[in-house]
């Protein structure tokens, strides 16, 4: 999960990296009085979206006062940065920068360990960084079981080639940053830009953190920090309902189980639609291995939910679920979503395969259910559903 | 011969006390494996009976291993506790250890695979993964035994239900191992690990590998098999749809700005004289071209 800055910057505090005082501020009124709070002087009033590129949208305001502050939140607040709506800005105290600097530690897949990374040029798009100048981005690997202690940090500093004047402040900050990363069970933790400022103290000016959902067990604080005005209305209706569900833009509802098959049944789905108008899957959602009646239902309700959907595919390979289990799911499913008033209006089908696939498929004949068809194997049942969706549009 | 596991392999379960420990331990006895004991520090002394096979619950992975030679264990603890049952396997010198447990904290894993690597006597595999299993011999997980026989196709997924059908649409032919690596960023046993040991199992004519979108892991692999793989290798890589930004399903499927995506993992493979499929059943079809078999 990716935390908005203010949260970032709450985290960093709490771990004792230095920032600046800042605020959050959801209406106008709300920004001026966070303005005031900071003494009253130039303050900047920043967008809050976990997007980049908000500067160049104009979502970063200078204000030398707090009606300024409150004129910067009343044109921030509601504007639309790269799809993102502005719902929340940070009024944060202003800094009479010296030098920009950078630095993240993230996680590195490829050699299952850590990486910190830092370069005297900060302030920049980092990729674009990595790319032109490599050699001006340092890349330190951090093994998990040491993190940083005085001797990495050490190290990183001489890497990224830190003047002498701020070594032993960022350090100190790295260090603190890696109590952030470790403590918080993140996956990210970016400073950009790291400042040192006229009064030579380096401070961490903006920052960008995830952390780690399979980690909330022992963070009952991280559930505070979920975005739930944020997402597609469909994918928080799921969530709610313990469903993994993301929504796309297609006119094929798919459900599966496993998310591999899941992720392939999209991409078979599309490759199918290049023949039927460029007709395109309209979500993934995984409803696992059990498939219980009640899943199935949810799972049909919130796709039959979306309005652009045409056509649903159900594909469910039966590997440790028995495939007439799942159809008696189905077939309880329909029940459960006319007993809810949500009749099914769209053509749904519905491809068995594995374990106890032939019994499953006697079920579903029998029962004999309206706009249900079957099709044997994945490809054909994508095909099908294609077709039928691009003939219903 | 069958890659990292056969039916010499003795195995235990940690967590066999747990319903789905329990429910997977007895399918791996139902399938014939080998399974010595299970590991549950407050049921030691105690037996769990399996239609009629009573298997010893032990306190510990080092006292199940002294007293059955165990040499590989298989592990279903819940999220929370994995990595104390992950180490604790490690410390016991374990050959292999396979994490089934999905949602295991990142940060865990990343610990845990850098003890493993420190103490460098113990493979891991996983976690959030199905396991794997050398179909006829053993099975070391929650593959369903019943989908495919033993035969001379090796296979190695990131993803647990594409390795069901997979195996399926090549059941005829039946394969030597089959190794679910699992989808979360940090796994022990990596794509390459396993096309090494294929490569060198002489039972294991030809492989199949499957990908998903997310890290470079399969980029990586093509590079390997470039250099290193004589045997015939076909690909399926899933996520060509998949939104940039958005986790799909594993923990590890995400495409994060222009890297971890699908199209360029399916151009690595076929630059490395992969031949990738654009659906499971055409990546089988592939395969039955290299086996030379009729579809089914």
């Amino acid at each position: 999960m990716d935390l908005f800055e203010y949260q970032a910057r709450d985290m960093f505090e709490k771990h004792g990296v230095p920032v600046l005082g800042g605020v959050v501020a959801t209406t106008v009124e709300e920004a001026r009085a966070g303005a005031e709070s900071l003494g009253g002087g130039t303050v900047v009033v920043k967008a809050q979206v976990k997007t980049g590129g908000r500067g160049k949208a104009g979502g970063v305001k200078l204000a030398g006062s707090p009606e300024e502050a409150a004129q910067a939140a009343a044109a921030i607040l509601g504007m639309d940065i790269k799809g993102h709506t502005v719902h929340r800005v940070m009024v944060a105290a202003g800094a009479k920068i010296a030098e920009e600097y950078y630095f993240s530690l993230l996680l590195d897949r490829a050699n299952r360990t850590y990486l910190a990374m830092a370069s005297v040029e900060g302030g920049v798009e980092i990729e674009q960084l990595a790319v032109e100048r490599p050699e001006a981005l340092a890349k330190v690997a951090v093994d998990p079981l040491v993190g940083i202690d005085a001797a990495k940090a050490a190290e990183i500093v001489d890497a990224a080639g830190f003047a002498d004047d701020v070594r032993d402040q960022i350090a100190d900050v790295v260090q603190k940053l890696w109590a952030v990363y470790r403590e918080e069970d993140a996956t990210l933790v970016e400073v950009n830009p790291l400042v040192k400022t006229e009064d030579g103290k380096v401070v961490a000016l903006d920052g960008k953190v995830s952390v780690d959902e399979n980690a909330g067990f022992r963070h009952t604080d991280h559930a505070d920090l979920t975005d739930v005005e944020a997402g597609d209305p469909l994918e928080r209706k799921a969530a709610e309902k313990g469903l993994n569900y993301v929504k796309l833009d297609g006119s094929v509802g798919i459900i599966g189980n496993g998310a591999g098959l899941v992720m392939s049944t999209l991409d078979v789905v599309a490759y199918a639609g290049e023949s039927h108008g460029g007709v395109k899957p309209a979500n993934f959602l995984d409803i696992g291995g059990g498939a219980s009646a009640e899943v199935m239902a949810n799972g049909l309700e919130i796709i039959l939910g979306d309005p652009q959907v045409k056509s649903v595919f159900v594909n469910v390979f039966g590997g440790i679920t028995s495939c007439d289990v799942v159809a008696d799911g189905i077939v309880q499913a329909f029940a459960l979503l006319s007993e809810r008033g949500d009749e099914i209006t769209h053509p749904l089908v519905v491809r068995l395969d594995g374990n106890n696939a032939e019994e499953g498929r006697r079920i579903l004949t029998d029962a004999a259910l309206p706009h249900l068809e079957q099709v044997d194997t994945m490809d054909g049942a994508a095909q099908r559903a294609a077709e039928l969706a691009a003939r219903e549009a | 011969m069958a890659i990292f596991l056969t039916s010499a392999s003795k195995v235990i379960v940690q967590g066999m006390t747990g319903s789905e420990g329990r429910k997977h331990t007895s399918r791996m006895l139902a399938s014939g494996t080998n399974v010595v004991g299970g590991v549950n520090p407050r049921k030691a002394g105690e037996s769990v009976d399996f239609d009629g096979t009573a298997v010893p619950v032990f306190g510990s992975v080092s006292d199940a291993m002294s007293r059955t030679g165990a040499d590989v264990s298989v592990i279903f603890v819940p999220p929370a506790f994995t990595k104390a049952a992950v180490v604790e396997a490690i410390d016991a010198g374990i050959g292999l250890a396979v994490i089934i447990t999905e949602g295991v904290p990142v940060k865990d894993t990343a610990e845990f695979f850098a003890h493993a690597e420190a103490r460098g006597t113990t493979r891991l595999i996983g976690p959030n993964c199905p396991g794997l299993i050398s179909p006829g011999q053993a099975n070391a997980g929650i593959i369903p035994a019943d989908i495919s026989g033993p035969g001379r196709i090796g296979l190695v997924s990131k993803s647990g239900t594409l390795t069901y059908q997979m195996m399926y649409e090549l059941r005829d032919i039946g394969f030597s191992s089959g190794v679910g690596i699992g989808g979360d960023p940090v796994i022990g046993t990596t794509h390459i690990d396993c096309l090494e040991a294929f490569q060198n199992d002489p039972e294991t004519d030809a492989i199949v590998m499957i990908g998903e979108i997310g890290g470079d892991a399969e980029e990586r692999a093509a590079a390997y098999v470039a250099e290193h793989v004589t045997k015939p290798v076909v690909g399926y890589v899933a996520g060509f749809t998949a939104p940039e930004g958005k986790t799909m399903g594993h923990a590890g499927a995400i495409v994060s700005g222009s890297s971890g995506t699908a199209a360029a993992k399916k151009e690595a493979l076929e630059a490395a004289g992969v031949r990738v499929g654009r659906t499971p059943s055409e990546t089988a079809d592939l395969m039955r071209e290299i086996m030379k078999t009729p579809p089914a």
